[in-house]
């Protein structure tokens, strides 16, 4: 009996985590290494969740493959949009915010006109997860999975590959980095493409989940926002993680003893006590720490 | 233009509000080490901007080996081969002291292959701190760094920015002594803007002196020896 409680309690865990983690990654990254807000990335959470309906609808391809479709699909996207538009905004913040909004809109009231108000379901894969006397469902722990996994790959990139400790570089000084010659446009291209295929990604995985329509990138996407701004842009390997786990620690007892509604309440409840005491989130709290004791250490 | 390394001709930049340099001139030969020295705030480091396109041109014109640079990227410069050690050194606290290093690889991308067998050999202490956070290294050991890493990259020009402020003079001494080195046995072209007067009379073969961002004289070995001379260009 204690240990189902505890089972239950682990599965709400996991799944809850997983669910901040797919949806805030993409934004995350491009948020601590662009430094800007893609208030469009709901709609490329959309867009991958469209993809994989038309390749599984109508191009009859195993799940699998529509996830990969719904990936690269959105990271290229992302590519030519960084190219085209988003670069133009890199000096003006407050710009980037009015053109990623505008093609949030866009993309939306596009989707709507070519596809109509809803688009054909996928079916959530049934795998049923017996322990003891509860049942779990094998594709949402699977999800969790995925959500680590992407994490594990996300940290591989940075910190161990010679683009990644770049960018790394770029993060803390980019006019030092350029000036070695390391070239940060490249890297503000491919974050961005990253970022974007994160959030098809996530539209596949989620899209057996829900019913697709046009406006669906606003349920992630608020949850999304609270991950962020509780993680910090100061390092999005930390932040994410970190704040994924604290927000579900919160989040999933709620959820499921009074239902999603209170859950969200619990986040964004959550989500100001953090900011108001960590104003930089989880991820620029060890950031400023580290600082203090390198600081300590530099003294002459 | 000559034939020189560096070629700047009545260059002219600032910072928005108004122009700091006012026109400068100056050519560096291959091998040599110029020193560019001034008061505080006459526009060394804004010089040393300029040159390496942090800055914009307002007018005038930068050669590099012979071609003309003023409307490249910091990011192409390097590329050419300019290393660049900014004052304040400018080294990327969480990254480890080998990461620093090799984000100096993508400097002068016509070199053969990377130095860090020169660097390591010029600095030990890198080598043995070689998975320690920069950041949490002293003042001297960050300005090692910050020269290991432009010298990385195998650079065809070194541009270094007032390496001796608030550094341990032992310190001062081992990277004057590197400098040195490297410029007798690789050839290296550096300009180096100083106000110790010990390090410039030690490395620097001529030298520049510079007021409101205008050069105000050209001085010789000789000149550069004779600590008055020198007094008298960098007092207040
Ligand atoms: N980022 C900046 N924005 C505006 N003005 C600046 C900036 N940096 C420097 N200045 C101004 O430009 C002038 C020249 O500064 P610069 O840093 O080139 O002097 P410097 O000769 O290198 O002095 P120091 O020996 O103190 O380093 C100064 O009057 C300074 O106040
Ligand atoms: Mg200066």
């Amino acid at each position: 009996m204690g240990l189902d409680v505890l089972a239950n309690l682990l599965y709400q865990f996991a799944d809850n985590m997983a669910f901040l983690l797919l949806a805030a990654l993409g934004l995350m990254i491009i948020l601590g290494v662009i430094d800007v807000i893609n208030l469009a990335h709901g709609e490329f959470i959309m867009l991958g969740a469209y993809l994989t309906a038309l390749s599984y609808n109508w191009g009859h391809l195993p799940l699998p493959a529509c996830a990969v479709v719904s990936m690269v699909g959105v990271g290229l996207f992302g590519l030519v949009l960084e190219r085209t538009l988003i670069r133009r905004f890199y000096q003006d913040k407050l710009g980037a915010l009015v053109a990623t909004w505008g093609v949030s809109l866009i993309l939306s009231q596009g989707i709507l006109i070519v596809f109509g108000p809803s688009m054909a379901a996928v079916p959530f894969p049934q795998w049923t997860l017996t322990v003891g006397a509860s049942s779990f469902d094998g594709y949402r722990l699977m999800l969790f999975g995925v959500a680590v996994g992407a994490v594990a790959v996300l940290w591989w990139l940075l910190y161990h590959t010679r683009i990644g400790v770049q960018t790394r570089a770029a993060m803390q000084n980019a006019e030092m980095a350029a000036c070695l010659g390391i070239r940060i446009r490249r890297i503000y291209l491919l974050t961005f493409a990253a970022g974007s295929a994160l959030a098809g990604l996530t539209g596949a995985l989620y899209a057996p989940t829900t019913t697709i329509v046009p406006l669906m990138g606003t349920g992630f996407v608020d949850v999304a926002f609270i991950t962020v701004v509780v993680g910090g842009g100061a390092n999005p390997i930390v932040g994410a993680l970190t704040s994924a786990a604290v927000l579900s620690v919160i989040s999933a007892p709620l959820a499921s003893i009074s239902g999603t509604f209170i859950g969200r309440i619990g986040l964004l409840v959550a989500a100001l006590v953090v900011i108001r005491f960590l104003p930089q989130g989880f991820s620029g709290y060890v950031r400023d720490l580290q600082r203090r004791r390198m600081g300590a250490a530099a003294a002459p | 233009m000559g034939r020189g390394v560096l070629d700047v001709s009545n260059l002219s930049a600032g910072y928005g509000s108004g122009s700091i340099l006012q026109g400068v001139t100056l050519e560096i030969g291959a091998g040599e080490i110029v020193a560019m020295i001034g008061r505080n705030g006459v526009g060394k480091s804004t010089l040393m901007k300029a040159i390496m396109g942090v800055l914009p041109a307002t007018s005038g014109e930068v050669a590099f080996m012979g071609q003309p640079i003023t409307h490249l990227s910091p990011e192409q410069r390097a590329a050419m081969g300019i290393g660049y050690v900014p004052q304040g050194r400018e080294i990327f606290p969480e990254l480890t002291v080998e990461e620093n290093l090799m984000m100096g690889e993508t400097i002068n991308r016509d070199k053969r292959g990377t130095r860090y067998d020169i660097v390591y050999a010029y600095f030990p202490v890198l080598r043995e701190r070689r998975r320690q956070l920069a950041g949490t290294f002293s003042g001297g050991q960050q300005q090692m760094l910050a020269i290991g890493r432009a010298l990385v990259g195998a650079p065809r020009l070194l541009l270094v920015d007032e390496p001796s402020v608030g550094i341990q003079p032992t310190i001062v001494l081992e990277i004057g002594e590197v400098l040195e080195k490297i410029n007798a046995e690789e050839g290296l072209t550096i300009l180096l803007v100083e106000q110790n007067t010990r390090l410039i009379a030690r490395l620097a073969h001529r030298g520049y002196a510079m007021d409101k961002g205008r050069i105000v004289a050209r001085l010789g070995r000789d000149q550069l020896t004779n600590q008055d001379m020198l007094v008298q260009y960098l007092a207040v």
